[in-house]
């Protein structure tokens, strides 16, 4: 039994990306996945979607839902492929998948979120 | 005895009856060379005042001798009759047959220990594992003289995690234990919580060496079918979420803070080390 | 038989244990453990959620006629499909978590312990006023 080094920052970060999830992701889900698209609701214009991005705090808050979000995703998608299908000897192969797909993610967040706006 | 005694199993015809109700039981008899478990149906009386354990001795009593199962007290405190009960891990003598009615139902041994005979399991993997976690209080320092005394709050901190009465049945309700039979399981790692909240007790930091692991709380992810289970409500599920964040917690500390600072960052005085200055 | 070449073999001194196995989809048979896999499922559309609003925000930095590309893509019925499922999953996830939390964490105020239904009512207030302050920014 070894003690575990990384699994409680791993844990933290997806317990903050379960709370940042929570809190806003239904909202913005519900805007720009149902009701925009189904014209029930107006798309607000480019120019006010772009002029809110490019606020400094919304790029920190879009930055810091991404991240977390991802490793919340990382995590728990792990231990689901771990327990629901029984692949805990793929262990290696699993955390590599699921951390670096949150790295990635992240990573083309940080450049969306500055190069890109 | 059953001359001096009024056979309290035997059916009495009288108002607590209310007709029959049958019993689907496991019967798993190795010795007569049977490889797999199989069922048995057996119609018993059905009374109000009788639970699936009552009708297990009513079995037993007068109908088939052979049927193996573990029991003692009959007041939801020993913690030997647990099974599965219409796939439910219960203590039988809580779980009334009438909550069952018309039938049949299915008592089965516990989910995730081997079974020994019937509905008896062996549970040595489950008593290796509880005194893992150092279930004791430890204190380095001489006791008090007298008493040590604790204030009302200071008992209530830990007093949920004392109830368990080691039944098992989180351990059959929860499937991390049937996918790794490593797992410390919720009962053990609840009564770790409950050492670590007493306040005469100094031992968190040698504990978290044993729980902060893979097979102790990072194993857990919170199904949280053990509180549902637990039959004196202590909460497991819970025990070992509190715990995650405070060993996390812990984690963070010891990352930021300089080594000096860390044993008083923990929850409580730390235990005195080697190299400690008074 | 003998105890020596038995594991699996019957002696009066080391009878045979039957272990039952578990099954793959051990999850299906139970309710509560069905519950649960779709909770832990419910991250794999918070990440496909993050994928939508990266898409996004790629649009609305290249520009106008990009922007209006992704408007029309997500108005796709495939795509709403998708996204009523997630919202669905997005929400389930949203009141686990809020109802799960009392049980992990211990909040004190003023030496009382905080009941647990108060931490939850907390947290859903929480989602409230962010959901309302996200729907401000956007539309306003």
């Amino acid at each position: 039994m070894a003690k575990q080094r990384a699994e409680p920052f791993l844990w933290l970060l997806f317990s903050a990306g379960g709370v940042v999830a929570a809190l806003l992701v239904p909202a913005l889900l519900l805007l720009f996945g149902v009701l925009f698209p189904l014209g029930w609701i107006t798309p607000p214009d480019h120019d006010h979607l772009r002029a809110v991005a490019a606020f400094p705090l919304t790029r920190l808050v879009l930055f810091g839902l991404c991240v977390l979000a991802l490793f919340h995703w990382a995590h728990r998608f792990r231990y689901t492929l771990y327990e629901g299908l029984q692949l805990k000897h793929l262990h290696r192969v699993i955390a590599v998948l699921c951390y670096g797909g949150a790295i990635a993610g992240s990573a083309a967040a940080a450049y969306l979120l500055t190069a890109g706006l | 005895m059953a001359d001096t005694y009024p056979d309290v199993t035997a059916d009495t015809g009288t108002d607590l009856d209310t007709g029959t109700i049958t019993m689907r039981v496991t019967r798993y008899r190795p010795e007569d060379g049977e490889l797999e478990p199989t069922t048995q149906d057996y119609q018993i009386p059905l009374r109000k005042d009788w639970a699936v354990l009552d009708g297990l001795n009513h079995i037993k009593d007068h109908i088939d001798a052979t049927l193996s199962y573990r029991w003692s007290c009959r007041m939801g405190i020993c913690g030997s009759c647990g099974m599965l009960v219409n796939g439910e891990p219960k203590l039988t003598c809580e779980a009334f047959l009438t909550d069952y009615a018309p039938g049949p139902v299915r008592v089965e041994p516990l989910a995730n220990f081997p079974v020994i005979r019937d509905l008896v399991v062996e549970i040595g993997s489950f008593m290796r594992k509880l005194p893992q976690v150092k279930p004791w209080i430890i204190d380095e320092a001489p006791p008090p003289a007298g008493e040590h005394r604790q204030t009302p709050a200071q008992v209530a901190e830990y007093q949920q995690y004392s109830m368990c009465i080691n039944c098992m049945l989180c351990y059959s309700a929860c499937p991390i234990v049937g996918l790794d039979e490593h797992f410390l399981g919720p009962a053990a790692i609840a009564l770790a919580q409950r050492y670590n909240l007493d306040s005469r007790d100094q031992g968190v930091l040698d504990r978290l060496e044993v729980l902060s692991t893979d097979e102790g709380i990072w194993g857990c992810t919170f199904v949280g079918e053990c509180t549902t289970a637990c039959p004196k409500h202590v909460d497991p599920a819970g025990a070992i979420q509190r715990y995650k964040l405070s060993a996390a917690t812990e984690s963070l500390k010891a990352f930021v803070l300089p080594k000096s600072r860390r044993a008083r960052a923990t929850n409580g005085p730390a235990p005195a080390k080697e190299g400690d200055t008074p | 038989m003998t105890v020596k070449d038995a594991p699996g073999g019957y002696t009066d001194f080391h009878p045979r244990w039957y272990r039952r196995p578990m099954p793959v989809f051990w999850w299906v048979r139970r309710r509560s453990y069905l519950a649960f896999v779709a909770r832990e499922l419910s991250s794999v559309f918070v990440a496909w959620f993050v994928a939508f609003l990266l898409l996004l925000i790629r649009a609305v930095g290249q520009g106008e006629a990009a922007y209006q590309r992704y408007l029309d893509w997500a108005a796709n019925p495939f795509i709403i499909a998708v996204n009523v499922v997630a919202l669905g999953f997005v929400v389930f996830h949203a009141i686990t978590w809020f109802n799960l939390a009392p049980q992990a964490m211990v909040v004190r105020m003023r030496g009382q312990r905080v009941p647990p239904s108060m931490i939850a009512g907390g947290n859903y207030l929480a989602w409230l006023v962010a959901s309302a302050i996200v729907i401000w920014i956007v539309l306003a």
